[in-house]
């Protein structure tokens, strides 16, 4: 599984961070980071974080 | 005979309702039906991305899980009525589908102001199709554009119309402050300040009364006396909830559809309700259902829901604890961002600063009972961050009963 996040949406609300803690984050100022190839049983999570997402920006590939 | 689930409905709650339906288990056929000719697509941009001509609809269209790839979308349709106790509903175009499982998914309309006037040139902003038109009006050169209502669609609006180089606009309300029924008069009237810095105008405490000008609008008539000059009028009002299909059933459609714990209508196992038409007790705050037109409703209300649904339908038994989401809403106006978790409302009364100052970046806290009942951050980044780690917090709060 491959988690693709187009950053020039991204606007950093932080939704995915609360759906799946384990692949996305914040950085000190307040700036996504992300795990962009996850273990695959993190599907359910990164599902619902590109569900979550008020940008529509994080897509799964593979 | 293949089962089916009818979601009557095909914006985001439906998409996101038929997605959880699979989630759940359902391998049955499901059937969507809505009445824009459009496949579902985010909202938010609306009055701001796409009024601002930075989002052609491709960027706004949800991209559907391969779970449903083989649901059946029926476009450009509307449910025009619904005979619960036969399991069968009924289309604009005479048909009529018997069903195994129904999800009401219908979602809410503008309400329109019933004021004397010409049409043309009044506006709302629920559709793309709304929207696009909209910005054709905005970007005339010189537009003077009233808003009418001063709640987050208003406020978005009067915002990207500034950015649009509109020449005059003004916010109308018959509240003294812009946004204060959510946010309380504390963060309200930093908002007024901010907007105003911005170049918005607000005639704030009268309501309109009528418009002017013969086939056109040419003014907005407001209950003080004035006329404000409008070729652009923009009617942000509330919403009405789309549940006349429903009549006839028995059920409290007094607004939107009343829902159970489980997200069940009307006491039966085989009808849920999901988004923003579904009103619904939240085992987190004090149990009165209410609707919530927040953008994470639909999400949330549709993995409850297709979970009830499911366990009723293929008999696997119910053990989910009652529906208890942590509300959130965000609003972009201007260059600064709104960020609200929990429930601000609740805590009207008792409004502290927690973090930074009114003027800049914000954190302010609502407590009920001594209680923080929610957080609203206001301003940049530096905000936003702080705001969720107080989401943690209130995610650990008990239940505040009434």
């Amino acid at each position: 599984m491959k988690v693709v996040v187009d950053m020039n949406k991204c606007q950093d609300h932080g939704q995915c961070v609360f759906a799946a803690p384990d692949v996305f984050s914040m950085d000190d100022s307040g700036h996504l980071a992300y795990v962009s190839d996850p273990d695959d049983a993190l599907r359910d999570e990164v599902e619902e974080a590109a569900d979550v997402c008020p940008l529509q920006a994080i897509r799964l590939e593979g | 005979m293949n089962a089916r689930i009818v979601v009557a409905g095909a914006s985001m709650a439906g998409l996101r309702a038929a997605e959880q339906l699979r989630a759940a288990g359902w391998t049955g056929a499901i059937t969507l039906v809505g009445d824009e000719p459009h496949m579902p697509y985010n909202r938010p941009p609306l009055s701001k991305e796409v009024l601002a001509g930075k989002a052609p609809f491709e960027s706004l269209a949800f991209r559907p899980r391969a779970s449903v790839a083989d649901a059946e979308w029926r476009l450009g349709t509307r449910v025009v009525a619904a005979r619960l106790a036969e399991n069968i509903v009924e289309f604009d175009d005479g048909e009529a589908l018997s069903y195994d499982g129904l999800v009401v998914a219908t979602g809410m309309r503008p309400r329109r102001l019933r004021c004397p006037g010409p049409l043309a040139g009044r506006h709302t902003v629920r559709t793309i199709d709304d929207a696009q038109g909209l910005r054709q009006a905005l970007t005339r050169p010189g537009a003077r554009v009233v808003v009418v209502g001063g709640g987050f669609i208003g406020c978005e609006v009067a915002a990207t119309a500034v950015a649009l180089g509109a020449r005059e606009v003004t916010v109308v309300d018959p509240l003294p402050l812009p946004m204060v029924g959510p946010l309380g008069e504390l963060l309200a009237r930093a908002l007024l300040k901010r907007h105003e810095e911005r170049g918005v105008r607000f005639a704030l405490g009268t309501g309109v009364t009528g418009f002017t000008g013969d086939d056109h609008v040419t003014g907005v008539a407001l209950g003080d006396g004035t006329v404000l000059p409008a070729d652009v009028v923009v009617e942000s009002v509330g919403s009405v909830a789309n549940t006349e299909w429903l009549d006839g059933n028995g059920l409290d459609l007094s607004d939107g559809v009343l829902a159970d714990e489980h997200l069940r209508v009307g006491g039966r196992p085989d009808v849920v309700a999901v988004g923003d038409v579904a009103r619904f007790p939240n085992a987190r705050y004090d149990g009165v259902p209410r609707r919530v037109e927040h953008w994470c409703i639909p999400t949330d209300t549709a993995k409850h829901a297709a979970k009830t649904l499911v366990a009723a339908l293929t008999g696997t038994g119910h053990d989910l604890s009652p529906f208890a989401p942590l509300p959130t809403f965000w609003s972009d106006q201007h260059d600064f961002r709104l960020q609200s978790f929990g429930a601000p409302v609740l805590g009207k009364e008792d409004v502290r600063v927690l973090e930074g100052d009114l003027d800049g970046d914000v954190v302010v806290g609502y407590h009920a009972g001594g209680r923080l009942a929610g957080v609203v951050a206001l301003g940049g980044q530096a905000a936003a961050a702080p705001a969720s780690r107080y989401r943690a917090e209130l995610l650990k709060q008990p239940a505040l009963t009434a």
